[in-house]
């Protein structure tokens, strides 16, 4: 508890934890449905593609998020499509996009900048990243998706289980891909910059992939990850705090603690 | 009765610039039990998919009945890889049926779960509404399915080659169940497959595709057209 009351008496961290709890919630809210359609790459697709439209940003002095969230929406559609059409197979198109953009990324930042801390923070997270904007972004992130999540919950439900009886019965389907790319391209440029690049799509797949070990309704499902994202993100923080271990990595670390947890109470139950 | 649930007038469907079947003129009327038979790329996927609105015909119209226009078309598909593995009971996946007639509103009203109970009651699977979909057996999962279909309407159910993956005692349970509601329950059966030596004893009506219509009409004449005797492959002869 002393350790708790210590972190919230810095605002930075404060500020960590709302933002963070906010974006670990939606991340793993969506993530039920793409891990249940099988994009589950696709978190790490757009993290990189929001590393090359950050890259750019700074090379050119622009407002990131301002850049960086078009950019991303625009590239989660684009591999949403690319999979209706089905002319190049999903994971084959996100591992290109995500490659591609990455080391465009890269030579933009070595031409202009070089390879500063906030090169780094980008790739690998920083928990001082989160300004007062950015957690009121999440916060009102966080509460679209609630919201969208609960009004729409049994059409999401059908179009993850199975889309073509949804459409069938009249659901518009590309309708409902469309918001989720949406809403996880927005949720990932947000948590990118304290998760970093490589480890935010962790936030998408972990808690649902959990989940699925133990409970059998996709209610429970959904409340499980939620609140598994929650309190692991909560966990990680205090982690990394005291031990002084970069924020993402740490997170990451209490979700595969939790999957483990959940695969054996799986197991056991099978016994 | 006589009211027409589907009927297609002369309809194409393709893709791009090439037409995978062309000219098809059918209906469907309350009672019927009509089968689509024909071989491997003869358009029977195909036309499946345009009658249920997934792909827009090319040319000619097609026309469905006021009640189906409301609730979408009922049907059974083929199982895909994601829901091998997917967490939901019984009873979500038979109520995310009843989604089409539900409009706008967010939630499922009492009257919705009432009738996917009773068509859970009626597939005999209500004891199983709290069980993992993905633990079922592939007889149950196609009994699920159905219910689902069911809840979008008791019109028709169409049903694309329902009985692959099924061992022989579940097809013939199926076919048992399918001709129950077909008899019994008054509802409209439209089956795409490949299992002519069944077909020819369940269904009342066959069409067979081969990118246009080869044959259209009752089973009996069906069995006397060359079409029928080449595809029974002589089965006739045995008995």
């Amino acid at each position: 508890m002393a350790v708790i009351m210590e972190m919230l008496s810095y605002p930075f961290l404060v500020r960590a934890l709302v933002g963070g709890i906010c974006i670990s919630l939606c991340a793993s809210l969506l993530g039920v449905s793409l891990v249940l359609k099988r994009y589950s790459m696709i978190g790490d697709g757009l993290s990189h593609v929001s590393f090359g439209a950050l890259s750019i940003a700074m090379a050119f002095g622009w407002a990131p998020l301002a850049v960086s969230i078009p950019v991303v929406v625009v590239a989660a559609v684009l591999l949403l499509r690319i999979t209706g059409n089905g002319k190049i197979k999903s994971d084959a198109a996100i591992a290109m996009i995500s490659a591609g953009s990455l080391a465009i990324g890269i030579i933009v930042t070595s031409l202009t900048t070089g390879m500063t801390t906030d090169v780094s923070s980008y790739m690998f997270g920083s928990i001082l990243a989160m300004s007062k904007e950015d957690v009121f972004l999440s916060v009102v992130l966080s509460l679209v998706v609630l919201g969208m999540y609960v009004i729409f919950y049994n059409k999401v439900f059908a179009v993850t289980f199975d889309e073509s009886f949804a459409k069938a019965t009249g659901v518009n389907v590309p309708a409902y891909n469309t918001i989720i790319a949406v809403l996880t391209a927005v949720t990932i440029v947000l948590g990118m910059r304290m998760m970093g690049a490589m480890l935010i799509s962790s936030l998408v797949i972990f808690p649902a992939l959990t989940s699925m070990r133990v409970f059998k309704s996709f209610r429970g499902v959904v409340i499980s990850s939620g609140v598994v994202s929650v309190v692991c993100f909560f966990i990680g923080l205090v982690l990394s705090y005291m031990y002084s271990i970069p924020a993402g990595a740490s997170v990451v670390v209490v979700n595969l603690a939790a999957f483990g947890v959940f695969f054996l109470v799986q197991m056991v139950r099978q016994r | 009765m006589s009211e027409i649930l589907l009927k297609c007038e002369h309809v194409d469907f393709g893709y791009e610039n090439y037409d995978v079947v062309k000219d098809v003129s059918m209906e469907i009327v309350p009672g019927d039990y009509l089968c689509i038979v024909g071989a491997n790329g003869s358009g029977k996927s195909t036309l499946m998919k345009g009658l249920l609105g997934l792909l827009k015909p090319t040319g000619g119209t097609i026309t469905l009945s006021e009640d189906l226009k409301k609730s979408g078309i009922g049907y059974l598909p083929q199982q895909t890889p994601a829901q091998k593995d997917f967490p939901a009971t019984v009873e979500e996946v038979v109520l995310s049926g009843c989604l089409g007639m539900r409009g706008k509103r967010p939630f499922y009203s009492m009257n919705e779960r009432k009738i996917a109970a009773a068509n859970m009651e009626k597939l005999g699977i209500t004891d199983l509404k709290k069980s993992c979909y993905r633990d079922l057996s592939g007889g149950q999962k196609q009994r699920a399915l159905i219910a689902r279909a069911l809840c979008a309407t008791d019109k028709l159910l169409i049903l694309d080659e329902p009985i692959t993956g099924l061992d022989p005692s579940t097809t013939q349970d199926f076919y048992r169940l399918i001709r129950h509601l077909n008899r019994d329950e008054h509802v409209a059966v439209l089956m795409v497959s490949h299992d002519i030596q069944n077909i020819v004893t369940q269904a009342n009506k066959i069409l067979h595709l081969k990118q246009t219509v080869q044959f259209y009409g009752p089973v009996e004449e069906y069995k006397k057209t060359q079409y029928g005797r080449e595809f029974l492959g002589g089965a006739e002869s045995w008995q």
